[in-house]
């Protein structure tokens, strides 16, 4: 079985990265356009894993390849644990103005502007 | 995967440096015991508590000065060590410099006297929540952290510290619609922008094979590293500098500041304003100084210049057409984010030969600045409503004279008139941007300057000149908090003015001129 190579990995993460970002322009529910910013985290997170994966011959040899093959796998853990405390933040902002205002959608924002 | 090749020994941890962070954020937990252990009191033992650990760490901060190592050269980043350096504690991952210990100092100044005027604010705005104190507590310990190291990850997480407890803090005021608008604008762009600033860090983990930003020299000066590698590396510098561009508010990245500004209690706005923004330039400092390569800095030194002109001027324009006191002062912080940018760009530009003591003290002075004027705007909260337009302010010299004298020096110092720090900020910033041969962004500058002093005397006719409505005209009767808070960011703009070089000379950050032409140090391998 051949192995998938850098590059493919690379192009899928670029494409979930666009789709998120476009995501996140077009759409009006919060709660979508924060399923759109997950889907841009996870693709930094792909980009991440697949670059510590083929890090074999390191591009700057003066860092061991030790080092950058635990560096880009820690990066990951930490990048979920930060996502989840923002689901925990951005979903009780979102409750809250779902209690005081029935609808979000985020065209209706616009009691500042100037 | 084979691991064996150099094994990882851990570096010892040096503890002292990091005394200040950690005092702050365990004040935090304890202020948040406080609270729960008892609920729905008054909150003024967390208020003491705060202050009383914010005034430790600045003090431990001021006592660890000398023993700090001076800013290091640029030359001086090819001879980096993977941890273990005397300089970076925490295995290469904290950095112990003055240029840290001075945003940080700015920080925890900023903490303590938004937190002197938190508690006289948010009583009149009937949300007098303990969690507040330690939310500002910990986001400011995400701000320390930003501007203390070089490792890019560890700085994302100080970044999402000091957001996260912001993206809260800006919605304290769950019941009222502009406060939860502002939340939910201020939480999406902001973690927007992580998006962006992650792959970026991703990208130029793929080019380096670290996540430590001094990897990009290291790559930059290998002969044998692969081209596709530079390619990766200008995407990855992209994007993180468009992170960047949003946390520290640049156009064209600023859209949520306004909304944010206006919706967010007061006193967040204030902290906002000094605290996020100090942070976002500390951090952006360190990312900028490891990316002056001749081959990198073509790419987007330009770029930056340019995002500082329109920075200055966007903000500018759009601030001379505002109603609202506190939405004007934050369209001046995105142009203020554009002076500091091109303070940025003639230090990127001189590849460490002009030091970094023009941005240490432009932050210093505009942070304090800005704090002192939004603890007089926080006056007009009273019985729960709070006024924020420019004919809420009128007549506010005969309420509170002092607030109202202070008001002028702030707005002073913001719009550049001497003797206050702004003014000398300002001057600094010409300096060195006419030394770096930027004429055009000194010119830029300079008429974005007069073009400010405009909306900044608008607020000082409405606070000084224009007489009081009596159905619209209501003030919250100045508390101790408030005043001592003025009063001393007034004290402090004024004494920056008037004692410049002593200030310059005690955070001792521009280069002596024997260290300008430093040797390279030969690189050590880990």
């Amino acid at each position: 079985m051949t192995e998938v190579p850098l590059a493919g990995y690379l192009t899928l993460a670029l494409i979930l990265f666009v789709v998120g970002a476009v995501g996140v322009v077009i759409k009006r529910n919060p709660i979508v356009i924060f399923m759109c910013i997950e889907l841009m985290l996870n693709a930094a997170n792909l980009a991440f894993l697949a670059f510590a994966k083929y890090h074999t011959t390191p591009l700057a040899p003066d860092v061991p390849a030790s080092y950058t093959f635990m560096n880009g796998q820690m990066a990951v853990i930490f990048v979920m644990a930060v996502a989840a405390a923002e689901v925990a933040i951005g979903l009780g902002i979102i409750m809250a103005i779902f209690r005081t205002r029935e609808e979000i959608d985020i065209d209706e924002m616009n009691l500042m502007k100037g | 995967m084979n691991l064996g090749d150099a094994p990882l020994t851990p570096a010892p941890i040096v503890w002292e440096p990091m005394l200040p962070m950690i005092i702050v954020f365990v004040t935090g937990v304890l202020c948040m015991c406080v609270e729960m252990l008892r609920p729905k009191q008054t909150n003024n033992l967390i208020v003491v508590l705060s202050l009383a650990g914010l005034a430790v760490a600045g003090a431990l901060i001021v006592l660890d000065w000398t023993a700090a190592v001076f800013h290091q050269p640029p030359s001086e980043f090819f001879g980096v060590r993977f941890g273990g350096s005397p300089e970076e504690a925490g295995g290469g991952l904290f950095i112990h410099d003055r240029f840290g210990q001075s945003v940080q100092l700015i920080l925890i100044a900023s903490t303590f006297i938004t937190i002197l005027f938190s508690e006289g604010y948010l009583r009149e705005r009937r949300i007098p929540f303990g969690e507040y104190y330690p939310l500002v507590l910990w986001s400011a310990v995400g701000g320390m952290i930003m501007a203390s190291t070089r490792d890019l990850m560890i700085f994302f997480l100080g970044l999402e510290t000091l957001s996260i407890a912001l993206y809260v803090l800006a919605g304290l005021n769950s019941k009222e619609k502009r406060s939860q608008e502002a939340a939910l604008k201020y939480f999406l762009l902001g973690a927007f922008a992580s998006s962006f600033l992650l792959f970026g860090i991703a990208l130029i983990y793929g080019a380096t094979g670290t996540t430590h930003i001094l990897g990009i020299p290291m790559l930059m000066n290998h002969a044998s590293a692969d081209p596709t590698a530079g390619k990766i590396l200008i995407g990855g510098i992209a994007m993180v500098l468009i992170g960047f561009g949003f946390k520290a508010a640049l156009v064209p990245f600023h859209m949520w500041t306004p909304d944010v500004y206006q919706g967010a209690p007061t006193t967040v706005t204030a902290f906002m304003a000094a605290g996020s923004k100090a942070a976002a330039f500390g951090a952006l400092v360190r990312f900028v100084g490891a990316i002056t390569q001749p081959e990198l800095i073509d790419a987007w030194l330009p770029a930056l210049a340019i995002v500082a002109v329109l920075t200055m001027t966007v903000g500018n324009l759009i601030a001379l057409a505002q109603r609202d006191a506190k939405r004007i002062i934050g369209y001046s912080s995105i142009a203020h984010a554009g002076y500091l940018l091109v303070a940025v760009v003639a230090w990127a530009h001189s590849r460490g030969s002009i030091g970094l003591d023009t941005v240490v003290y432009y932050l210093g002075a505009y942070s304090i600045t800005t704090i002192g004027a939004f603890a007089v705007l926080s006056l007009t909260a009273k019985a729960g409503r709070e006024g924020t337009q420019l004919e809420d302010y009128n007549g506010l010299w005969k309420r509170a004279p002092f607030a109202a004298a202070a008001m002028i020096v702030f707005m002073a110092s913001l719009a550049g008139v001497p003797p206050t720090g702004g003014f000398v900020g300002k001057l600094l910033i010409f300096k060195d941007a006419l030394d770096q041969d930027y004429t055009w962004l000194a010119i830029a500058l300079g008429i974005n300057s007069v073009l400010s002093v405009f909306y900044y005397l608008r607020i000082v006719f409405a606070v000084c000149v224009d007489e009081p409505d009596e159905r619209r005209s209501q003030f919250a009767k100045p508390n101790a908090g408030m005043l001592t808070a003025a009063g001393a960011c007034a004290l402090a703009v004024l004494a920056m003015g008037v004692f410049t070089s002593a200030v310059l000379q005690t955070m001792g950050l521009s280069l002596p001129a024997e260290s300008g032409s430093a040797s390279r140090s030969v690189a050590q391998k880990p």
